[in-house]
This record gives C-alpha cells, sequence and structure tokens, in this order.
C-alpha cells in the first residue's frame, strides 16, 4: 500500500480501527482532539460506536462495560485526562479485561501545560491506580512506529486479558509523517467466553468484577496475575539499539527525545565521540536485557528525558550498579536540543574520564 | 539537495500550514523523507502559526527545526521571531506586502516578495502563501510544482480541485517574482 501523510493523533485513530477498534468513549483534551475527531468521524462507518462522553471518568467505565461485552475498545486522552481514568483503569486490570488507551502527554503537574512532556513515565510504568497491576506501554518514537504498535496493540490487550497503554507525547500527536498501513502481525486467541453478553438461558452468568473480599481468594487472584505479568516481562520486551559499537557513553531515551538524541549522536560522531543509545519501545516491561549490549568501552550512562527524571530509576536498576548513571532533561513542554544533549555528554565525559 | 529545514511562520488564516503540508506532501510524492510539525497552542485565527517542515534525501531524526536551511514569514512577528532560527547563509523569504523592515540578518540570503500584491493581481489574495511557495521552490527546488500540484488533491480533497488552476498561476507569479 502507497505511503500517505497523517498527523499523529489521526494516524493512532486509523490505525486503531484496521487493528479492528470499534468502539471508542472519551473526552476532548489538547493534544490528543484530533484521534477523538477523527473517530466520531470514522469510526461508524465500520460499524463501531464513537461516544463522547460527560468525563473522562465516565469515559473510562464506557470502556469498561464495552470490554466486559467482549468488544474491541479504545479510550484516548493527555496526561491529566488520563490521570482521571486511573480507577478505571485499575478496576479494568483487575477484572482482566482488554482495552487500549493513549496517551498523548503533556507537562504536568496537574493541569499542567498543553506542550509535549514526558513527564507521565510513573502514571503509565508505575500505576496511577491501586493494587498489583502492570500496564503494558508502548513507546513510539515515530508515526510509523505509533501505527504499527497500535495495530497490535488489540491483539496483546486480548492475548493478556490485560489494558495496553500506547504512550507518546504531543508532538508525535501533532506532527505529520508518511506512514503505511501494514498487515500487523496475529496472535493466537483464544474465544472471549468470559465476556457478559448473556446467558441465553444455556449457561451460568459470566461474572466481570473486581472485588473479592476474601484475602485468600484476592492473593490467589494476585498471583495468576503476577504470573500473566511475568509472561510479558519474558515475551513483550522491546527496544532499539544504535551506535553502541565501541560507544565511550550510552543514552537511555525513549519517543520523541530518541529521536532528538539521534541527531546528537550523529553530531557528536563528527567530533569523533562515540556515543551508543538504548531505545526502550516497551516502557513496561522494560528492557533490562539491552543493558547486556552495553560495550566494555562505555564509562558512563546517560538518561535523556522530557521530564525532571523518571525512568532514570528504571535505567538504574537495569545497571544494576555497574556504571555512573546521569540525567539530562527539560521539562514543561521544553524539548531537549542536540547541542543541550552533546553538552551534557561531554560534561559527564569530562568527569568520567 | 541533501536536508532542506524549512521554518513557515504567519499569522493563522495565512495558509501557513497548508503551505507546510503541500510541500511535506509532495517530498513524499516524491519518495523522499519528511515531516511536518507545528506549532501548536491555544491561538486560533489572527494567532501566530508556523510549522517546520524538513524534506531529506535521508531518514530524518528529529523533526524540529532549530537552525533552518530557509524561512519563509508571512508578518512582522514572524521575522522577528524566525530570523534569528536560521543558520548562516541560510535562505529568507519576506512576505514585503505585510512586512515593511528589513531583516537584521547580514549572512543570509533574502527575498523580498510582495506576496499579498500578486495575489491580489491575481484575484484571491488569500493565495499569498502560494506566491511564497513558488518562490521559494523556484529558488531551492526542494520539490516540482507538479508533486505541489499532486499533493493540492490530497491535502485539500477533491472539493477544492477547481481551485488548482488559480493555484498554479500563483505558484508561478511566485516563481516569476525571484527568477531574474
Amino acid at each position: 500500500m502507497a505511503k500517505i501523510l497523517m498527523k499523529g493523533n489521526e494516524a493512532i485513530a486509523a490505525a486503531a480501527i484496521k487493528g479492528g477498534c470499534k468502539y471508542f468513549f472519551g473526552y476532548p483534551i489538547t493534544p490528543q482532539n484530533e484521534l477523538p475527531e477523527y473517530m466520531a468521524r470514522e469510526l461508524h462507518k465500520t460499524g463501531g460506536c464513537f461516544v463522547q462522553a460527560e468525563s473522562e471518568v465516565a469515559a473510562i467505565n464506557m470502556v469498561y462495560g464495552a470490554a466486559g461485552a467482549g468488544a474491541r475498545v479504545m479510550t484516548s486522552s493527555s496526561s491529566p485526562g488520563i490521570a482521571l481514568k486511573q480507577e478505571g483503569i485499575s478496576y479494568i486490570a483487575g477484572a482482566e479485561l482488554p482495552c487500549v488507551i493513549v496517551n498523548i502527554s503533556r507537562g504536568g503537574p496537574g493541569l499542567g501545560g498543553i506542550q509535549p512532556a514526558q513527564s507521565d513515565y510513573f502514571q503509565n510504568t508505575r500505576g496511577g491506580g491501586n493494587g498489583d497491576y502492570r500496564l503494558l506501554v508502548y513507546a513510539p518514537a515515530t508515526l510509523q512506529e505509533a501505527v504499527d504498535l497500535t495495530m497490535e496493540a488489540f491483539d496483546a490487550a486480548d492475548f493478556y486479558r490485560n489494558p495496553v497503554v500506547i504512550s507518546a507525547d504531543g508532538m508525535i500527536g501533532q506532527m505529520m509523517e508518511p506512514i503505511e498501513f501494514k498487515e500487523a502481525p496475529k496472535r493466537e486467541l483464544l474465544p472471549k467466553d468470559w465476556a457478559t453478553i448473556g446467558t441465553k438461558g444455556q449457561r451460568e452468568p459470566n461474572i466481570i468484577n473486581s472485588l473479592a473480599l476474601d484475602p485468600a481468594e484476592l492473593e490467589k487472584h494476585n498471583i495468576h496475575l503476577k504470573e500473566k505479568y511475568d509472561l510479558m516481562e519474558k515475551n513483550e520486551v522491546r527496544y532499539e539499539l544504535y551506535n553502541m559499537e565501541n560507544a565511550e557513553l550510552v543514552i537511555v531515551a525513549y519517543g520523541t527525545t530518541s529521536r532528538i538524541v539521534k541527531n546528537a549522536i550523529a553530531a557528536m560522531k563528527e567530533e569523533g565521540i562515540h556515543v551508543g543509545l538504548i531505545r526502550p519501545i516497551t516502557l513496561w516491561p522494560f528492557p533490562m536485557k539491552a543493558f547486556d549490549a552495553i560495550p566494555e568501552t562505555t564509562k558512563a550512562l546517560l538518561s535523556v528525558e522530557m521530564s525532571m527524571g523518571q525512568m532514570i530509576d528504571d535505567v538504574k536498576i537495569a545497571n544494576e550498579g555497574k556504571l555512573p548513571v546521569h540525567f539530562y532533561g527539560r521539562s514543561g513542554g521544553m524539548i531537549p536540543t542536540p547541542d543541550g544533549i552533546v553538552e551534557s555528554v561531554k560534561k559527564v565525559l569530562g568527569g568520567e574520564k | 539537495m541533501m536536508k532542506q529545514e524549512i521554518i513557515c511562520a504567519g499569522f493563522g488564516g495565512q495558509g501557513v500550514m497548508s503551505m507546510g503540508q503541500l510541500l511535506t506532501y509532495a517530498g513524499m510524492l516524491e519518495e523522499k523523507h519528511v515531516s511536518w510539525l507545528p506549532s501548536y497552542g491555544p491561538e486560533m485565527r489572527g494567532g501566530t502559526a508556523n510549522c517546520s517542515v524538513i524534506v531529506s534525501e535521508t531518514p530524518i531524526g528529529s523533526p524540529i527545526v532549530t537552525e533552518g536551511t530557509s524561512a519563509i514569514v508571512m508578518n512582522l512577528p514572524s521575522l522577528i521571531k524566525y530570523e534569528k532560527h536560521l543558520a548562516k547563509d541560510g535562505l529568507l523569504l519576506i512576505n514585503s506586502s505585510l512586512i515593511d523592515q528589513k531583516t537584521s540578518r547580514e549572512d543570509v540570503k533574502v527575498y523580498y516578495i510582495p506576496a499579498n500584491e500578486i495575489a491580489n493581481e491575481l484575484g484571491n489574495g488569500k493565495a499569498a502563501n502560494m506566491v511564497m511557495l513558488g518562490a521559494f521552490l523556484e529558488i531551492t527546488k526542494v520539490v516540482s510544482i507538479d508533486s505541489i500540484l499532486a499533493a493540492f488533491k490530497k491535502v485539500f480533497g477533491p472539493s477544492k480541485e477547481k481551485h488548482i488552476p488559480m493555484n498554479k498561476e500563483a505558484l508561478e507569479k511566485g516563481a516569476a517574482a525571484v527568477r531574474g
């Protein structure tokens, strides 16, 4: 299929429809509005349904309901809107229902601003909701990757019966790049015999619930969930390694920031400084094993983020105390520049040499 | 052409975003690597509008333009804001119909184009963006006018195809304005 030029938000929406999304519930917030707009315009054409909810809380609970009926369902929002959805997300994870949640993030905390940020790393990977649950979190760096991952996300959600998050920032939502809708890899999926679609008097009712008052029963449920998350850690980790050979320093960056880092790496190459990049594509499960590829020449790690430093915690866990871990970031909607990154690398290497 | 990093800037309603989109789409049709990044904010018509476009022979890293190879500025605030984001020896296209001052940069190549006057002569003042785009293409040859017209159908849809002849004329008048 020929390439087409689309805005990130629209491309994600189009990819979701191609991925089988039939229902979308959302509430407006910048910088992701083109996504629900596209859904409002297009979803009904495939026999699906778009509803603008009265609030984010309502939207995520509509997702809960549709997912419980076995439908492929999605919601999207931006940082403070995702914060409002956390209760629902925890319930959905607890009830083991599949859905896809898009976070086109912006600066925070609170209402914050509307410019791009990556300060929802904790929110997305640590869970803003309560309890022992995990979300599979994809962090695309290009629109093509956003499209590919969104198309795959619905299968992944169904496979694990768990919410999947597409974590991108306002820049990916707003920019345009050529994309191509490719055939997404399919997973072997079981029938949704747990869905509450009416017994027709022929079976016992299915019950969807996240309440378990018996501690022994709840612990058993949590052990079952943990086994599922272990399987995700084993099978779902994705990352990119870039320019790692003879790297004096390795940067860890994801999404938009990783693209800026690549410009900085090219600039440093011209000066004879070798810098590698580990780019997590799944933020959870975090690509711990990518750190095995760090060469012996590497003296330090640098986490570069559009936040005050959140992913750096996972970088430190993955590093297991082996190398010094440094941080460079901009926040509040300010975007790191290649020059700023180069300067930061030089400062680190100056100190480590 | 290895890589063109272009800043298009003006006020909302001047067709700055669509000028950038046409360039981006045309680049894609010519199988180049492209990206289009808008500023976004609470402002609408009458507010400031700008976008960064990259058209490149090689894959694009960051879509952000911090030091442009070219800037097309449609109004005075855009000139003041973006002339400093232009690389040395960069190209600066100034809409002299609305900007009555000169650039403060002495190390760039500058063209003053009375885009609104030219567009008004064609009977459509709204085509000033196409006049500027025509001038830009004449100087840089980043993409062909034919690719822009092919992109026009994609960006604006079939209902706007009737405007293609007028827009083609605006592109050609813009090109003529800098030919010489």
